[in-house]
């Protein structure tokens, strides 16, 4: 099962990154965990400077701006 | 006013990087990043982060619109590391190569800092009174 996490305090970016995200996992079908970290000082464990952010698995594959769904989707196939 | 969310992904965030060396040139590296951040025009990331290839850290530094890497000298491990990352298209300064001579002593002349915080504005396209976040870690800029 991937674990996709989005790291952001709530911002409107980190609602829109959250929904691209899941929209991304169910296209590609697979079994997939979404969690979102907004504790700041959870999210600066993982080195991140800018939100919103993406990570999956624990790797932080973008930050600091939302992607379009299909590079979201090669992030996390 | 500056509002939460000005800094969330949204208007041109502008990086720098420092190879912070053990020199005269390597610390004018590092004071130069500082006063650039303190001033709000450039965010200073921490290149020890890229160079380790912590995840969140490259991911932000990509995630910029503007990168410039800083090295004191030609050595250029700044360069490197940045390179190692896969960071690509980032604006480059090597202190050396405007005049600054390289010494292992920590004096740090403002004449020369002078020299190498004007070249790095031309680089980032900033000026002293040209601020690109004004959020200073209160909003979305972590």
């Amino acid at each position: 099962m991937k674990k996709l996490q989005i790291l952001g305090t709530g911002c409107p970016k980190c609602k829109k990154l959250a929904e691209l995200t899941e929209e991304a996992a169910r296209k590609l079908g697979i079994e997939y965990q979404l969690e979102k970290v907004t504790d700041i000082n959870e999210i600066m464990k993982f080195g991140v400077m800018m939100t919103p952010a993406l990570a999956v698995d624990g790797v932080v594959k973008v930050a600091g701006k939302v992607p379009n769904l299909d590079d979201i989707t090669k992030m996390i196939s | 006013m500056t509002t939460k969310n000005d800094c969330c992904g949204g208007g041109m965030t502008k990086v720098v990087l420092a190879c912070s060396g053990g020199s005269n040139v390597g610390q004018m590296t590092n004071e130069s990043a500082k006063r650039l951040d303190v001033a709000g025009e450039a965010k200073f990331f921490c290149l020890a982060g890229v160079g380790g290839q912590i995840s969140g850290m490259v991911a932000s530094v990509k995630g910029a619109d503007k990168v410039l890497v800083l090295d004191g000298c030609p050595v250029a491990c700044a360069k490197k590391c940045a390179d190692q990352a896969g960071l690509t298209g980032y604006q480059y300064l090597v202190l050396t190569e405007l005049g600054i001579e390289k010494k292992h002593a920590f004096d740090l002349p403002e004449a020369d800092l002078a020299k190498a915080m004007e070249a790095a504005r031309q680089s980032l396209g900033t000026s002293s009174k040209g601020k690109t976040c004004t959020c200073r870690g209160q909003g979305e800029c972590l």
